[in-house]
């Protein structure tokens, strides 16, 4: 393989080399939140976290350890940039992003520094593609303040419970209403649309129900819109965590396994809407 | 009303609403005390379709406190309900559908697996009885085929194709598309599939003839016909006529009517020309289309009287229609007259006097209003309710 054997004397230069012999570990994973085009990649020796925000009322993570990459070598405690996610991605699957077994492009993916493009060489049948894409200014990212001590409400589902009532969303409803309560309807979700409303009730009895902690009944409206892209992740994913915060604000973290059982996170932070009247 | 499906009748349920959803956009409930009934017609009113339930389909059947309680919604939200056609049956152990009289809400409780409970309440309009006035009995060519020979059959036609037409002898049918007059010679494509008689489960042909009319209906019916696996019955007369596509069994019935377009190129131009150069019409959504030789077919094929010994098709067949004795009852509604906002027709309508029903050019027979409950599904022409096909519903009741 040409890409790994590459003499270490190159990757001096780089304050930033990650490898991958199939790219579709990070395509898939980077999928789960490209709904917008600028994504903030932070790189530390633990891994890569790229971060994608909308309208400061959402933001998604991706968190790809540094296990994922057979080579993940890091020059700085914390490497930054901001890049085009949406190329970025088509530079991934530029072989087609074939699911085939068997087959898969290799990736070894470099950053000099500041101000330097990032350069992917990908590799797939013998045939070398070097892909330079300009970084940007990082913009901060929104610290949401989530934090697990203000967290009220918490369930963790398998994905598969969770999949069918995103599948089916009215779209016409301009919220997602999600009630969590230690009582009945435990964990609802609600939309409001054109024909009528619609509710989904999982019960904390559920065999979909891997943990329910609930100790207050909280219902938050979160836009539509904004929590639509999370379907992306929801699909990827195994498990999925749901909790709130004593402000409403709302964490979706998704446990994604991927083409080799490895396992990674992404993680959607939601602002509520609009205040509701509490029970 | 409280109406409970159990197990793969969800299924049905749901692939009935789709089948249906092929024909209009909209969905008309009726409970009756024979069943469940449920009904949908296209805009320009040149097909028909409904499916009723018996009481038996369900494991609970209650009707309405109130009697003869109608309502119509969107197609679309119901579907919407049972969105995931493909896992319903896994997923889907038991649904309810309730009325709520108070809230105007019908709902919907579908008992899913794994504890998921999903409702849906979905807002309605009340509306008249919509019923389709046709007799298949009487129709002299008679037909039934297992879906999958049907299936086969329409598959070789593009989707995009509009008509096709279906000829019988006394051994074969000829299924083609519809080839417009109009249509240039050397880019039409021709398609022609022969059924030998020995394919059909049964063949009765009286008449040697050839009828016209849509493919999406039909389609919309196999897809029902084929997952229930249930017999597709054919019944036809002459051009002109409705042709009825039925689907039977112990606890339902499926008829879909669809009207035909008359042979007579001459009676086709003319009635559409007819169309634009008359005195102005009253505004109509029935003339904004090019459907009027459909319409006309329809109005003369429930002339009463066996069709095959039936008076031949008039010429001018709209302008007969008009000349009918009008009866009685036009106020047959029990509904305000109100137009729905919003919609295209009832902006148009409600310059006119709202208290009579406009009068329309197609006084179509073809949907008979507020039939007595009891007589649903019928087969008999109602000559006595020469009624409009315009469903005024009743808006005053708000959420």
């Amino acid at each position: 393989m040409p890409l790994s054997t590459q003499s270490q004397g190159d990757d001096e230069q780089y304050v930033l080399v990650a490898c991958s012999d199939n790219a579709r570990n990070l395509s898939n994973i980077l999928k789960a939140i490209s709904f917008k085009d600028h994504a903030i990649f932070t790189a530390t020796p633990n891994g890569l976290r790229v971060t994608v925000e909308d309208s400061k009322c959402l933001q998604a993570n991706a968190f790809i350890q540094a296990d994922i990459f057979q080579e993940f070598t890091i020059r700085e405690d914390s490497v930054t940039f901001q890049i085009n996610l949406t190329v970025l991605l088509d530079c991934l699957n530029i072989f087609g992003g074939s699911a085939l077994p068997g087959i898969s492009t290799v990736l070894r993916m470099c950053y000099k520094g500041y101000g330097y493009p990032l350069t992917l060489f990908l590799e797939e049948g013998g045939v070398v593609t070097v892909c330079k894409i300009n970084t940007q200014e990082p913009e901060e990212p929104v610290d949401f303040e989530f934090c697990s001590t203000n967290v009220t409400n918490k369930v963790i589902l398998q994905s598969e419970g969770l999949k069918e009532a995103f599948s089916e969303l009215d779209l016409t409803s301009e919220v997602l209403q999600i009630t969590m309560s230690p009582s009945q309807p435990y964990f609802r979700l609600s939309t409001f649309g054109n024909s009528g409303n619609a509710h989904y009730d999982y019960s904390k009895d559920s065999d979909m129900m891997e943990l329910f902690q609930c100790t207050k009944t909280q219902t938050n409206r979160y836009k539509m819109s904004l929590l639509k892209p999370s379907t992306k992740a929801l699909a990827l994913s195994c498990k999925v965590s749901v909790r709130t915060d004593n402000r409403g604000f709302l964490s979706l973290q998704y446990l994604v396994r991927n083409d080799d059982g490895q396992i990674c996170f992404v993680e959607y932070y939601c602002c509520p809407d609009e205040d509701v009247e509490e029970e | 009303m409280h109406c409970v499906v159990t197990g793969g009748n969800v299924k049905v349920l749901a692939k009935a609403i789709h089948s249906l959803s092929r024909i209009g956009d909209e969905l008309y409930v009726e409970p009756q005390e024979d069943g469940l009934a449920l009904r949908s017609v296209n805009s320009s009113r040149s097909a028909y379709a409904c499916f009723l339930f018996a009481p038996l389909f369900f494991s609970r059947y209650s009707v309405p406190n109130r009697n003869n309680f109608r309502c119509k919604m969107a197609i679309k939200s119901v579907q919407a309900v049972f969105r995931s056609l493909a896992s319903l049956e896994k997923t889907v152990e038991k649904c309810h559908i309730e009325l709520d009289e108070q809230k105007n809400r019908l709902t919907f409780t579908l008992h899913c697996k794994h504890g998921l409970l999903k409702t849906h309440n979905l807002s309605f309009q009340d509306s008249e009885s919509l019923q389709a006035v046709f007799d298949k009995d009487s129709c002299s060519n008679v037909f039934r085929a297992q879906p999958r020979l049907l299936v086969d059959t329409v598959m070789h036609f593009p989707p995009s194709l509009e008509e096709v037409t279906v000829s019988v002898s006394d051994e074969r049918m000829w299924v083609r598309n519809h080839v417009e007059e109009e249509a240039e010679q050397s880019k039409a494509m021709l398609t022609e599939l022969c059924l030998a008689s020995d394919e059909f489960d049964h063949f009765a042909i009286q008449a040697h003839s050839s009828v016209t009319f849509c493919l999406k209906e039909l389609r919309g019916l196999l897809v029902f016909a084929e997952s229930t696996g249930l017999p597709v019955s054919i019944y036809f007369d002459e051009p002109g006529s409705p042709v009825v596509l039925s689907v039977t069994d112990s606890v339902l019935e499926g008829n879909f009517v669809l009207a035909t377009l008359t042979d007579d190129p001459g009676l086709r131009k003319n009635s559409s020309r007819r169309g634009h150069t008359q005195p102005p019409p009253p505004p109509d959504d029935f003339m904004n289309d090019d459907m009027d030789s459909y319409l006309i077919a329809m109005d003369t094929s429930i002339v009463p009287g066996p069709s095959t010994a039936g008076p031949p098709t008039p010429p001018l067949a709209g302008s007969t229609c008009s000349k009918r004795p009008v009866a009685t009852n036009h106020r047959t509604r029990i509904h305000s007259e109100e137009e729905e906002e919003g919609e295209e027709e009832g902006d148009s309508e409600k310059a006119e006097d709202s208290d009579r029903p406009p009068n329309k050019k197609f006084r179509s027979l073809f949907f008979g209003s507020v039939l007595p409950p009891s007589s649903q599904m019928n087969t008999q022409p109602v000559v006595s309710q020469e009624v409009l096909a315009s469903d005024s519903e009743d808006d005053s009741q708000d959420e």
